[in-house]
C-alpha cells in the first residue's frame, strides 16, 4: 500500500519536474496564434478595424478581444479563412468599419497639385510614397496597399483613389453562373 | 518508312465532336491584302513583353525589328508585317478572353510592302553547313513562337533540349479541334517548305526519326507530305521522316496526347519532354523555321482560317500579324444573318470575344463567326437554341473523356464550393482546358468554364500572398524605421542637454577661478599653448628689436584671451560643421513628426 503511494507521488513528482522543465526549456516566445492570423489578414495596414495595423488587429483577435469580422479589404473570403482557422462561426462584416470592395484600388498623386509636404510620406505604412520637401511626391503604385491612410493629411487634396489597372496576367476569369440557380421548376396550378 | 513507325498507342479519353472542317477548305490560301492599319501587341507570346525598339512617327520597312527579345525571361521578338509609319504605341485591345488591352505598335501601311533590305541576305539553301548555335540565333532573331497555339517562344524551347538526347521529333499536324483547317492548308500546299523546316530541327536536335503526326481526316495533308518526302531527296534527314495517320480524336493535337499516340510515352506535368526523349512543334512552326533560315523572313504572317455559319466564303488566308479581324471578315464575304458569336481558335478550346477590334496575333490559329447551336457540335439535331444547364448526376461520362485523367466532376464540386486547395489536390494545373468533360456532360455544365475560373483565382490569390508578404515586411520595416529614428532624436537630444549642462558647469567653474585656464578641452589646451608660444615668439622677437619687454602679467592676460578667442572660433566652426551634415529635410520633417506627435 504504502509502496504503491510512494510509486505514484515520486512518478507524479517526476513527470511534474519533466513537465516543468520542459515548459521553460521549450519556452514560445509570442503566441504562434497571432502569426497565424496574421497570414490570413490581407495586410493593407489600413486600420480601418480601429487597430493600428493588421498584426495588432490578430494580436486582438487571438486573446479574444474582438471579433474575427472587423476586415473591410479582406471581406468575406478572410472572414471565411479566419472563421476555419479559429473554428469559430462565420460572421457577416462589421459594416461600421468600412465596405468591402470587390475591385482593389490603389492611389496617385496628382503631381501638378503636390506642393511637397511629405505629410503622405509619412502616413504610408507601407513606405510606398516617394518625395522630399517642396519636391514632388508620386506613388508606387506596385507597393500601394490600397490603405488610403494618405488621403486626409494631404492639405491640397492632390490623391486620387483610382481602381487597381487589371493586367492579363493577372485577370480572373468569370465564375460561370451556377447550375443550380437554372433548375426549371413547373409550377402546378391549383385547382 | 513504316519500320519508323512500329505502332501507334491509345490515348486516353478524347471525344468525337462533328469537325466542321470542309467548308474552308474549298479553295486554297489567299494572301490577304494588307489593311491600312496594323495593330502589332508587344506581347504575343507566353513570357514577359518585348522591348520596344522604334519610336512614334518612325518609317518603319518590312521585317523591320518592332521589338526585341527580353533577355530576362522566356519572350519573343516582333517585326513589321509590312513598311509602313509607326503612328503609335498604346493600349490596344487584345484578342483575349479576358476583353483586356495591353501595349500595342500601330502602323499605318503605306502599300508599298517594301522589305528591310539588311535582312535580305542570298537565299541560304546551304542551311547544312551552319551551326547549330546560328540557327537557333536566327530562329529566336525571327521570333518565332509555336503556332498550334500555345505561342511558347520556339528558340527557347530548343535551347531547353541541353543535352537531352532526342529520340523522336514530333511534327504536329493533327489539328483535333473543329472548324480549323488552317495546318491542313498549309500542309496541302506548302509541304516541300515544311520538310525542309523539319530538316533544319532534325540538325538541330539530332533526333533518330521525326514522325509527323496527321488525324486521318485529312487525307489531302498525308497525301501531300508523302509526295513531297519522296520527291525530295536531297534533304539530310529523309530517311528518318515518316508519315503518321493518327485516328481522329479530339484531342490528339495537344503535344502530350500526340506523344502518347506516336510513341507510347506519357509525359507527367512536371517533365520537359525532351528528359523523356521527345520534343513536338506544330506543322506551322516548322514552315515559319524554313523562312527563317532559308528565306531569312522573320514571323510577319501566318495562315488564319476565318469560317462557321456565321461568314459567307469561309476560307483560310495568310494573314499579316496586326490584321484587324473585321478586315479578315471583310475578306471573307462579310458575315452572314446567323453571325451571333465570335471566337478566336475553335468551338472547343477558343473564346468568345465582344468585338472585331482585335488584331491577329501570332496565336490566332482561327476566327470562327458563328450561330449559338453550331458551336454544341453534336450531331444530333439541336432545337433548343441554348442547353439548358442541369445539376451534375454524377455520371461520370466526364471522367471517362478527360484525356489527362482527371475527375472533373470533383474538381467541379469543390471549385463550386471555392474550396481551391481540394481543387488543387485533384490536379487541377494538369487540366489542359480541351473542353471534352463540357462537351461530353449529359447536364450541359460549363465545367471548363469552372477549370478556367479556378485556375485563374487560384493564381490571384497566390499573387495577392506574395503582395501581403511584401507589405507586411515593409510594414515592419517601416515601424522598425519609425522606432529607430525616434530613439536616434531622443539620442541626440539628451546629448545636447549634457553638452549644455556640462558648459554651464564650465562657465560656472570659469568664473570662480579665472586665473587657471580650462583644460578639460582638449583642443582648447592646445590652442592656448599654441597662442602661448606664439606671444612668447613675438615677445622675443620685441625683446630681439630692442622694445621694451611685455610684463608677465600682461603676458598671461593675452594668453587669456587669444585661447577665448580661439575657443570661440572652433565652436563656430563645429556649430557650421554640423548644420551641413544634417539636411534640412530631416530637419523639417522631424519638425513635422513632434508636431504630430504633439496632436496625437
Amino acid at each position: 500500500m504504502l509502496m504503491a503511494i510512494l510509486i505514484m507521488v515520486g512518478l507524479a513528482v517526476f513527470f511534474g519536474a519533466l513537465l516543468g522543465y520542459a515548459s521553460l526549456r521549450f519556452k514560445v516566445e509570442g503566441d504562434p496564434i497571432t502569426d497565424q492570423i496574421d497570414q490570413l489578414l490581407p495586410q493593407t495596414q489600413c486600420g480601418q478595424c480601429s487597430y493600428p495595423g493588421c498584426r495588432p488587429y490578430a494580436d486582438a483577435i487571438a486573446k479574444g478581444e474582438v471579433g474575427i469580422n472587423q476586415c473591410p479589404p479582406g471581406g468575406e473570403s478572410t472572414i471565411q479563412a479566419l472563421a476555419d482557422l479559429l473554428d469559430v462561426e462565420v460572421i457577416p462584416l462589421n459594416e461600421e468599419m468600412g465596405e468591402h470592395l470587390d475591385e482593389p484600388t490603389v492611389v496617385i498623386i496628382r503631381e501638378e497639385t503636390c506642393i511637397g509636404c511629405t505629410l503622405c510620406i509619412q502616413a504610408c505604412p507601407v513606405d510606398a510614397i516617394v518625395g522630399a520637401a517642396k519636391l514632388m511626391h508620386t506613388v508606387i503604385t506596385s507597393e500601394c496597399t490600397g490603405c488610403n491612410l494618405c488621403l486626409p493629411p494631404c492639405p491640397v487634396d492632390c490623391i486620387d483613389i483610382i481602381p487597381l489597372k487589371q493586367r492579363i496576367d493577372t485577370w480572373v476569369a468569370p465564375e460561370p453562373v451556377s447550375a443550380l440557380t437554372k433548375i426549371p421548376v413547373r409550377v402546378e396550378a391549383k385547382s | 518508312m513504316t519500320s519508323l513507325i512500329q505502332k501507334l498507342w491509345r490515348m486516353r479519353g478524347g471525344v468525337h465532336p462533328s469537325f466542321h472542317k470542309d467548308e474552308s477548305t474549298h479553295q486554297p490560301i489567299q494572301t490577304a491584302p494588307i489593311p491600312p492599319e496594323l495593330v502589332i501587341p508587344l506581347q504575343q507570346h507566353i513570357g514577359r513583353s518585348s522591348i520596344i525598339k522604334v519610336v512614334v512617327g518612325e518609317k518603319v520597312l518590312k521585317g523591320q525589328l518592332l521589338a526585341a527579345t527580353n533577355a530576362v525571361s522566356p519572350s519573343a521578338a516582333v517585326h513589321a508585317p509590312t513598311s509602313g509609319v509607326v503612328t503609335a504605341i498604346e493600349e490596344r485591345l487584345l484578342p483575349h478572353p479576358s476583353g483586356l488591352s495591353g501595349q500595342c505598335i500601330v502602323i499605318d501601311t503605306d502599300g508599298l510592302d517594301a522589305w528591310d533590305e539588311s535582312l535580305a541576305s542570298p537565299t541560304n539553301n546551304d542551311y547544312q553547313s551552319v551551326a547549330n548555335e546560328q540557327l537557333l540565333d536566327l530562329i529566336e532573331a525571327a521570333g518565332i513562337v509555336g503556332l498550334g497555339g500555345a505561342a511558347f517562344p520556339s528558340a527557347v524551347k530548343l535551347a531547353s533540349v541541353g543535352e537531352s538526347v532526342i529520340d523522336t521529333l514530333i511534327i504536329n499536324g493533327a489539328e483535333c479541334e473543329p472548324y480549323i483547317s488552317c495546318d491542313d492548308q498549309l500542309m496541302r500546299e506548302r509541304a516541300d517548305e515544311i520538310l525542309i523546316g523539319i530538316d533544319i530541327l532534325m540538325q538541330l536536335l539530332n533526333a533518330k526519326r521525326c514522325l509527323i503526326g496527321i488525324e486521318n481526316n485529312k487525307p489531302d495533308a498525308i497525301h501531300a507530305l508523302e509526295v513531297a518526302l519522296s520527291m525530295q531527296s536531297n534533304l539530310k534527314s529523309i530517311d528518318k521522316i515518316a508519315v503518321a495517320s493518327v485516328p481522329t480524336m479530339y484531342p490528339s493535337g495537344d503535344a502530350r496526347q500526340l506523344t502518347k499516340i506516336l510513341t507510347g510515352v506519357e509525359i507527367p506535368k512536371n517533365v520537359r519532354s525532351p528528359s523523356l526523349g521527345s520534343i513536338c512543334h506544330n506543322v506551322a512552326t516548322a514552315y515559319s523555321i524554313y523562312q527563317a533560315v532559308v528565306e531569312s523572313k522573320p514571323l510577319v504572317s501566318r495562315i488564319v482560317t476565318v469560317t462557321g455559319n456565321g461568314v459567307k466564303q469561309p476560307q483560310n488566308f495568310e494573314a499579316l500579324i496586326g490584321t484587324p479581324f473585321s478586315f479578315l471578315v471583310a475578306q471573307a464575304g462579310g458575315y452572314t444573318k446567323k453571325a451571333e458569336r465570335l471566337v478566336m481558335g475553335g468551338p472547343m478550346m477558343g473564346f468568345a470575344l465582344s468585338t472585331d477590334d482585335v488584331p491577329v496575333v501570332k496565336a490566332t490559329n482561327c476566327i470562327l463567326v458563328s450561330s449559338v447551336d453550331q458551336l454544341q457540335l453534336s450531331d444530333d439535331d439541336v432545337t433548343e437554341t441554348e442547353k439548358i444547364v442541369m445539376p451534375c448526376i454524377r455520371c461520370g461520362k466526364c471522367m471517362d473523356a478527360c484525356p489527362v485523367s482527371l475527375l472533373p466532376q470533383q474538381m467541379y464540386w469543390h471549385t463550386r464550393a471555392k474550396d481551391f486547395e481540394k481543387v488543387e489536390e485533384h490536379k487541377l494545373s494538369d487540366c489542359i482546358e480541351c473542353g471534352a468533360c463540357s462537351y461530353v456532360c449529359p447536364s450541359h455544365i460549363p465545367l471548363v468554364d469552372y477549370f478556367k475560373f479556378a485556375k485563374t483565382e487560384i493564381r490571384a490569390q497566390k499573387l495577392a500572398a506574395v503582395k501581403a508578404d511584401q507589405s507586411r515586411e515593409r510594414h515592419e520595416f517601416n515601424e522598425y524605421r519609425k522606432v529607430r529614428d525616434k530613439e536616434e532624436r531622443e539620442e541626440k537630444r539628451r546629448k545636447q542637454k549634457e553638452a549644455l549642462q556640462a558648459k554651464k558647469a564650465k562657465e560656472s567653474a570659469e568664473s570662480g577661478a579665472a586665473e587657471t585656464p580650462a583644460v578639460d578641452d582638449k583642443q582648447d589646451a592646445i590652442k592656448a599653448a599654441m597662442a602661448r608660444a606664439k606671444a612668447k615668439k613675438a615677445a622675443r622677437q620685441a625683446e630681439k628689436d630692442g622694445t621694451a619687454v611685455a610684463e608677465p602679467v600682461v603676458e598671461d592676460k593675452q594668453d587669456l584671451i587669444k585661447a577665448a578667442m580661439a575657443r570661440a572660433q572652433a565652436k563656430k566652426a563645429a556649430r557650421l560643421a554640423e548644420t551641413d551634415t544634417i539636411k534640412p529635410t530631416t530637419d523639417k520633417q522631424n519638425a513635422q513628426q513632434e508636431d504630430s506627435n504633439n496632436a496625437v
